[in-house]
């Protein structure tokens, strides 16, 4: 119990030390990497308590279930904030060089460990209304992020990002009224309990859609992902990084968690709304990608498809399904942060993101070339490393469940992801660079050092990347699991409503 | 007062919708506003609406099942005030993005969407 509270209270804690110290850089960085590592650590001891007993759950105030505000991990939660906190260290690191003193002294830090407290409350909470001021928690930080530099794109981004959001919130805050209304209760676990017996319960889908509404915004979704690819690509690598990975995944998460727990006995009836969300989004996303010259823009757009793929696995909505869809979103956090981390990369060593401009980057810089081929090609879904066996087991769930038109339109999206990785690699690395620059002969792009703490992180995560593809039967366990308990959704509700508080009752699972 | 109410909650929103819809950043704001408080009233109303009941009883009267339900009006408390922080940051935010892009028109907001 005590990690569960730990993990929203190291990040606050940080976050005020930032603010207190922001006089000071080189304390404030010290403090903002220290913090994420502390976050990182308390992350995994939930996760080793999630895994042992089941449900690790709190109660705000010691109010019995129905009426306080419940926290609540389960082995999907836990392993959620687990890694929010490998994508803490890794872009806390990056961030060390990454960004210039001017945001550093503007908060940077302190902003960044609000978002990871926003991100992970969202992860952790078992009360509707608590989810919507943990989004909105996350989301001021986020705006703030994505405006500090002041630039033009960004701060034009930064409105389209900002509005879409406003009316994702607004959409959220009704769809938590009308659902309060109907039904007279908040907590998620009493919500599912209340529906499952309730014969009218399909009325309840009127409201529900609003919240369907606002997570599909918040995870971009086909018809709301607009403001992604608009916004992503303007601020700092670390911080479209950090979003990248993180943000979109918890609409993902909160989708999730609506469908297999809060309007669980309402699946059948939204389950060809999810399916058409999914396939729309994957086709979208990846042809947006194919458009596009710009690194991060192409990133950007293939976060949209690779929802898609989550939202496929919920969609299908088998057990296998489930656990793939998990994989999927924890493989993509690393792989597509570690993806953007590597795009900074390139921009340093060639002065440009604009693929038309850059090129001959494996002459100067092999090493790179071998760094973004990792996760690249992992994103694609080629066999040994980890995406392969995300696509697959998706791939795999939906042919067992006919889903033909599906699992063909994820096969075709996969060849088209791997179009759009390779014209990265052919651009960026084989392609002689262009002589339009006068940097030509005197200043190669390989004179450009990177130093230390940005080059590690990115290797770090790529060992990861390739750790999972060897090794992917530990963490595709994992997924199981938490699928097993997203499945049972009855353990999940009488765990809460069960739990007295203070008396440290923890549930077993089976 | 349900009716009203009602009404009203739909105004909000219709006017919101609209004013979001238009391409000047003053009537962006306007409209995020007008939604917010379409949101919040919709979450006061949807709580159900008591009337002529004392908000307080004393001890002697153990009668709370026609009382006014106070969850809600917490809830909206919480989101106004949420709402309010949005709303300020929207209005600096729109401020700068108006001195740098230079232009009151929505449509001269095109350049982070332009493929390269």
């Amino acid at each position: 119990m005590i990690w569960l509270l730990a993990s929203i209270l190291i990040p606050f804690v940080t976050a005020l030390a930032c603010l207190v110290t922001s006089h000071t850089q080189r304390l404030t960085r010290a403090i903002g990497v220290t913090g994420a590592v502390a976050l990182l650590v308390v992350s995994i001891l939930l996760l080793h308590d999630t895994l042992i007993n089941g449900y690790v759950i709190m109660q705000a105030g010691d109010w019995p279930a129905p009426f306080g505000i419940t926290l609540i991990a389960d082995v999907l939660s836990a392993a959620m904030v687990c890694i929010t906190g490998i994508i803490a260290v890794c872009v806390a690191l990056y961030s060390l060089r990454d960004i210039e003193e001017r945001l550093v002294r503007s908060n940077y830090f302190a902003l960044f460990h609000l978002l990871l407290m926003g991100v992970v409350g969202a992860f952790i909470t078992g009360d509707l209304f608590n989810l919507y001021v943990w989004f909105e928690v996350m989301l001021l930080a986020s705006f703030v992020l994505i405006t500090m530099g002041g630039q033009r794109d960004q701060l034009e981004g930064g409105v389209k990002y900002l509005v879409i959001n406003l009316v994702s919130s607004v959409f959220f805050l009704s769809g938590v009224g009308l659902i309060y209304g109907k039904l007279g209760t908040l907590n998620m676990a009493d919500i599912a309990l209340r529906l499952q017996e309730a014969p009218d319960a399909l009325l309840v889908n009127s409201s529900a859609m609003l919240l369907l509404a606002a997570f599909g915004i918040k995870a971009a979704l086909f018809p709301f992902f607009f403001w992604l690819p608009a916004s992503y690509h303007t601020p700092s690598v670390a911080i479209s990084a950090l979003f990248a990975g993180l943000l979109t995944k918890v609409g993902v998460y909160a989708l999730i968690r609506a469908y297999t727990l809060i309007f669980h006995s309402q699946f059948e009836v939204v389950q060809t709304i999810l399916i058409a969300l999914a396939a729309g989004t994957m086709i979208t996303g990846v042809l947006g990608a194919a458009a596009h010259y710009n690194i991060r823009k192409i990133l950007s757009f293939h976060i949209v498809s690779q929802i898609g793929y989550m939202i496929m696995g919920l969609a299908i909505g088998t057990s296998l399904a489930i656990a793939g869809a998990i994989f999927y979103t924890l493989h993509h956090i690393i792989v597509k942060t570690n993806l953007f981390l590597i795009g900074g990369l390139i921009m340093r060593k060639c002065g440009s993101e604009e693929l038309k401009q850059i090129g001959g980057l494996y002459k100067w810089a092999p090493w790179l070339a071998l760094l973004f081929f990792i996760p690249a090609f992992s994103l694609g879904g080629i066999p040994p490393l980890s995406g392969f066996w995300a696509k697959y087991s998706v791939v795999k769930a939906g042919l067992d469940a006919e889903h033909y038109i599906l699992v063909a339109c994820a096969l075709l999206v996969g060849v088209m992801t791997l179009y759009s990785m390779t014209k990265i690699w052919a651009e960026a690395f084989w392609k002689a660079q262009p002589e339009t620059a006068e940097q030509t002969e005197e200043t190669p792009p390989s004179k450009t050092k990177l130093s230390a703490t940005l080059i590690l992180p990115c290797v770090a995560m790529a060992v990861i990347t390739v750790f999972i593809g060897l090794w992917s039967a530990p963490l595709f366990s994992l997924a199981e699991a938490a699928s097993e308990q997203l499945l049972n959704p009855q353990d999940y509700i009488n765990a809460v409503m069960t739990d007295r508080g203070m008396e440290e009752q923890y549930v077993m699972v089976k | 007062m349900l009716v009203l109410l009602a009404i009203v909650i739909g105004a909000f929103f219709a006017g919101g919708i609209f004013c979001v819809l238009r391409r000047s950043l003053m009537k962006l704001i306007i409209g995020i506003i007008l939604l917010s408080q379409g949101a919040n009233l919709l979450v006061f109303t949807a709580g159900g609406l008591t009337q002529q009941r004392p908000a307080f009883i004393n001890g002697t009267e153990a009668q709370l099942a026609g009382q006014a339900d106070a969850l809600p009006q917490a809830l909206v408390l919480t989101a106004i005030v949420i709402g309010f922080g949005l709303v300020v940051f929207s209005v600096s935010l729109l401020l700068k993005a108006y001195r740098s892009v230079g232009g009151d028109d929505i449509n001269a907001f095109n350049q982070t969407d332009s493929i390269s």
